[in-house]
């Protein structure tokens, strides 16, 4: 089995030089009346994480999240998914210190926030972090321009600065027009257009989403899972995305953490956890999800052999899907040149492997 | 009252079923064996004066002990309010009435709609044309200086009680006390610290108006959702920008709410107030109207305060209603109010120029004829003296004796038309007990329990009651719905009221109150349920339930005392007028809020409107019909000492006579003692409903 923390094995696909800027340490929140207490028997003890749980509810505490790392690299879109109340937000929010962590630590670049001050973390999170909501959380006494100005206004920007910051930001979500109307004039997928607008005012490098799309209807929820992957396109930000749907997930992650009962239990690439779930459970989560749809090209290659001639083969994005290759399978190419931005051709794909691929889809299927 | 709904009640698990029916077994035979014994035993039934504890007269030594220290800064406090009250009632005197009317009108304008603005014009009018203008404005000037002086400390508290727990403990015991203790009971210590005056009146005011704000002030801040909080903090606001910036703008609503029942508590206690006198304003001249029985003049002073209560109401919350439109839009607006609020202030000043004009506009005051309307009311009266007389001697004799002296003594044959002999207590007692023994055979032995006492209850009555039984009932209740923790301070409660020697004008307050309560809840529950029923009748209802909840308690005495004269049935029916709005407002809500599938499935299976009625909404709308009867028995309760001005002999008696002798500890133990029944029954009803698995809030 691999590793969870960082996902051995799962470089990612860019040869890029790869920078970690969120790095998470063993996190622990319980909560009750001593969770102190409570995390010390937690501690000492080495007994299965069932147990461990209902024996802390015994004594009144709940324990909402069980020695969680990870890592986010740099321009990463870490995508955190599981059940409802899995502690996925609780998590997101021990990031932010908006809820105190039992312990554990937190490293943004150089600094343990665990261990930064109230002023420090009013600091970071006016310069560092931005966060949308799951229920938008707009204030409804303010329109949808002072809304989306008011982290700007608290961190004592002029008037006429504030303004044009928060138009641009309107502006970039598509809302050009809204600006005077109030939250509650707005529809729900407009809502959170004005939350992300919020968010990025303050051109976070961190930015948090928790479940935002959960609220809006599925046809509005594609609408703004495209919108995000426009924006971060444009702005390359480091995003921890919180979801429960399995679509949302694999369409928008560059990698995943799967959450149970607190505790991260598989941190990987898509096609990876597709391909290798480490248990039945993580296996049942992914049913619902097409290998063909969410396997790269690029994952599943084979090396490029020494005397390999230029000219043979259809050359193929190292991203596409495995889906968008059947047609031209079928119809009888037998080997694909995968091509990487920049870099040229950097492997091989035979219908073989896309065949296995396909096997390896439905064999999962039959099992269960 | 709804702060009560706010506390915590602590319940521990209902006594176990077999230990449950030997208790009351236990208390049915100790009820009996008083019974049995209070002629033998008269101390049974009055509690003999040598074993009365000196709360009263502690009380009157801690005051004589208080008043002397507290006296020089009372002082201070004093001269400083009576030198801002002088100042506030000069200037509403000063300004000529037609630009105090124009300022009022552009207000109602500005809260609500050119209707609320027509309203107010009309109202205030009337209040010239009746003459009373100058009474009016003292009555407004106390007002205007209680309202803010209530409102800053209220919300103070609530936003400290909001952050501290302590502060919390303590503001919600006081709360408490300060809803529940009748307002002429708090009166009194005012009255020992600043005098006669309006002074006392004043402070009154302020305190009998601190209760709403805190609460709403609370209500408001822990209503504030999680999720605005985090997204403060992820804006990065300080707690103070948090505070002010995202807790305060989403609360809002609330604590404007808070300011309008503020205002309204404000209004209501100036009106008592005038009951220690010596200013010259609207509840004085109902009072005193009231003594002379002058009827012309009653009507028309009381329909002042009535019309100014509407008034103050329906502007202050006109401007509680949520706003729409952006903070720009809302700054822009206030310019223009204060613009528009400036031009009958300037007019009126204008006018101060012109005396002549001035003596032609005064000309209009008070061309109402009270004598007119006087001879009118009595002539209405006399006309239908002969059935009201005889609805009167009904009520008395059929309701209001056997409740209080009990079946056995009141049934003669010149009132019932036949002798209450032996025989017909041996047929009364077997009927209640073979009723009792088939409930009990049916498995509802608590519903035969019931029955025996209510039984022997009607047949003494309150006075014929014995307080060793009655302390044993009231025990035997709250442990059956409570436990141990309820069980022990009911006790302490009722065993107080009893030692302070008050049991006597104790029954009489539970006659009154029962009959009341049950008059209303009757009445009440009916109008409710043609409420929950047509939505037009609903929708006519509403204004008039609105009108009757904000009127001051004193109003409710001038129709009745018209037409029934002083005595009981007087001061019950003032009760019930006062209590009646709870049970309607909760049993329309109760019977609304059953959900619509439910509806449909009991009309599917088959249910007529009134199996539907009996079967589904009831059951489902328990809690909240207990809740509106536990608001009506907590109006009750606090209309009792206003009702005492009508000459009832209850506990509000003792707390009047307590007021009208500056007897500090009379009035205060006898207040407490009121708090302490409406505390009592609060507790037992909500535990009652608790029980029932359904929380009250
Ligand atoms: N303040 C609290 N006190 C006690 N338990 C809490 C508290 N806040 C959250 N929990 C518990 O922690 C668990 C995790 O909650 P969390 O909100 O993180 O779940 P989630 O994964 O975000 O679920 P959802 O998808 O429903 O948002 C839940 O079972 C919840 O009951
Ligand atoms: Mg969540």
């Amino acid at each position: 089995m691999m590793n969870p923390v960082d996902g051995t094995g799962f470089s990612r696909e860019s040869t890029a030089e790869v920078v970690t800027k969120l790095r998470c340490r063993n996190i622990w929140k319980i909560y009750g009346q001593r969770p102190d207490k409570a995390l010390a028997t937690a501690l000492g003890g080495s007994e299965p994480p069932l147990t461990l749980k209902r024996r802390l509810e015994e004594t009144g505490h709940f324990l909402a999240l069980a020695d969680v790392s990870f890592d986010v690299q740099q321009g990463e879109i870490f995508v955190v998914m599981g059940l409802s109340g899995s502690g996925k937000s609780t998590l997101v929010r021990c990031l932010s210190r908006l809820v105190e962590p039992t312990s554990g630590e937190v490293w943004l670049g150089g600094e343990n926030l665990l261990a930064a001050s109230e002023r420090r973390m009013v600091e970071v999170r006016r310069k560092v972090m931005g966060m949308v909501f799951q229920n938008f959380g707009l204030l409804p006494h303010l329109d949808v321009l002072d809304n989306v100005a008011f982290p700007l206004r608290m961190q004592g920007m002029p008037p006429a600065d504030r303004t044009a910051k928060a138009r641009d930001m309107i502006e970039l979500v598509g809302l050009r027009g809204r600006e005077n109307s109030m939250p509650l004039e707005l529809s729900g997928g407009q809502q959170q257009r004005v939350g992300i607008a919020r968010s990025l005012a303050v051109d976070p490098e961190l930015w948090f989403l928790d479940e935002p799309f959960s609220a809006l209807d599925p046809l509005i929820r594609r609408q703004m899972q495209d919108e995000f992957l426009r924006l971060q396109q444009l702005l390359q930000k480091t995003i921890v995305f919180i979801t429960h749907d399995i679509q949302e997930a694999f369409r928008l992650a560059d990698r995943i953490a799967i959450m149970r009962e607190g505790r991260i239990i598989q941190i990987g690439r898509p096609a990876d956890i597709l391909l290798t779930p480490v248990d039945a459970y993580v296996a049942s989560f992914t049913e619902e999800v097409s290998l063909a749809k969410v396997v790269t090209a690029g994952s599943v290659m084979a090396k490029l052999p020494g005397n390999w001639d230029a000219s043979r083969g259809h050359e193929v994005d190292a991203a596409t899907p495995i889906e968008m290759l059947l047609p031209r399978s079928l119809a009888g190419t037998q080997t694909f040149v995968i091509t990487r931005e920049g870099e040229g051709p950097v492997g091989l794909l035979t219908s073989e492997i896309i065949a296995k691929v396909l096997a390896n889809d439905t064999a999962q299927r039959v099992v269960r | 009252m709804s702060i009560l709904a706010a506390l915590p009640v602590r319940v521990d698990n209902p006594a176990p079923y077999f230990r449950r029916q030997t208790v009351w077994f236990g208390i049915l035979i100790f009820v009996s064996f008083c019974l049995a014994q209070r002629t033998a035993w008269p101390w049974l039934l009055t509690y003999p004066k040598a074993w009365i504890l000196p709360a009263a007269p502690a009380v009157n030594g801690i005051f004589d002990w208080l008043v002397p220290l507290l006296t020089p800064p009372c002082a201070v406090i004093s001269s400083m309010l009576g030198a801002a009250l002088d100042a506030c009632g000069f200037a509403l005197r000063w300004m000529p009435w037609p630009a105090t009317l124009a300022f009022f009108a552009v207000l109602g304008w500005r809260a609500q709609s050119w209707r609320l603005a027509l309203f107010t014009a009309v109202a205030l009018g009337y209040i010239v044309l009746a003459g009373y203008w100058q009474q009016g404005m003292n009555t407004l000037s106390m007002v205007t200086l209680a309202v803010p002086l209530a409102v800053t400390l209220g919300f103070l508290l609530g936003v400290g009680a909001h952050t501290s727990r302590h502060v919390r403990s303590v503001t919600l015991v006081a709360l408490d006390l300060l809803q529940t203790v009748p307002a002429f009971a708090f009166l009194i210590p005012l009255l020992l610290l600043f005098g006669f005056g309006p002074i006392a009146g004043l402070v009154a005011c302020v305190a009998y108006a601190i209760p709403p704000m805190v609460h709403c002030t609370m209500l408001g801040l822990a209503r504030v959702p999680v999720s605005l909080l985090e997204v403060g903090g992820m804006a990065g606001c300080t707690r103070w920008q948090r505070f002010w910036h995202v807790v305060l703008p989403t609360a809002r609503q609330q604590i404007l709410t808070g300011v309008n029942q503020t205002t309204m508590a404000s209004f209501s206690m100036v009106i008592m107030a005038a009951i220690i006198g010596g200013f010259n304003d609207v509840g004085w001249e109902v009072l005193d109207a009231m003594r002379k029985a002058d009827f012309g003049h009653s009507l028309l002073s009381g329909l002042v305060i009535a019309v100014l209560a509407m008034v103050v109401d329906r502007i202050t919350r006109g401007f509680a209603q949520p706003r729409h439109g952006s903070a720009r839009q809302t700054r822009h607006d206030a310019v223009r109010v204060a613009a528009f609020l400036a031009v009958p202030v300037v007019g009126g000043a204008l006018l101060h120029v012109a005396p002549a004009s001035m003596a032609r506009i005064d000309t209009l005051q008070g061309v109402v004829d009270p004598n007119a309307l006087n001879t009118f009311v009595l002539d209405l009266v006399r006309a239908f003296s002969a059935p009201l007389d005889s609805l009167k001697v009904f009520v008395l004799y059929h309701f209001m004796l056997p409740l209080r002296i009990g079946l056995a003594a009141a049934v003669t044959p010149f009132t019932w038309g036949f002798a209450w002999t032996p025989q017909v207590s041996a047929f009364y007692a077997a009927t209640t007990l073979v009723l009792a023994a088939w409930l009990t055979v049916n498995g509802r032995w608590g519903a035969g329990i019931v029955v025996l006492l209510g039984a022997a209850l009607l047949l003494f009555g309150f006075n014929g009651f014995p307080w060793p039984a009655f302390i044993a009932v009231t025990a035997g209740l709250a442990w059956s719905v409570g436990g141990g923790r309820l069980a022990v301070p009911v006790t302490i409660g009722t065993s107080f009221v009893v030692t302070a020697g008050l049991y006597e004008p104790l029954g009489q307050s539970l006659y009154l109150c029962v009959l009341a309560v049950l008059i209303c809840t009757f009445s009440g529950g009916l109008i409710g349920i043609a409420a929950a029923k047509s939505d037009r009748f609903s929708a006519l209802l509403r204004p008039c339930c609105d009108t009757l909840q904000t009127m001051p308690q004193f109003i409710f005495l001038i129709p009745a005392l018209m037409f029934f004269q002083v005595g009981e049935l007087t001061g019950l029916i003032a009760i019930a007028l006062y209590a009646i709005v709870p049970p309607i407002r909760y049993v329309e809500y109760g019977i609304k809020s059953v959900p619509a599938d439910l509806v449909e499935t009991s009309r599917q299976i088959g249910c007529t409107a009134w199996q539907r009625l009996i079967h589904v909404e009831f059951p489902v709308a328990k809690p909240e019909i207990v809740l509106g009867v536990n608001q009506t028995i907590m109006a009750a309760l606090s209309m009792l000492p206003v009702a005492a001005l009508v000459g009832t002999k209850d506990l509000g008696q003792q707390v009047y006579i307590g007021l009208s002798k500056a007897d500090a500890g009379l009035g205060l133990v006898a207040g407490l003692s009121i708090a302490i029944v409406a505390m009592i029954s609060d507790r037992i009803m909500r535990a009652t409903v608790s029980r029932a698995g359904n929380s009250l809030d």
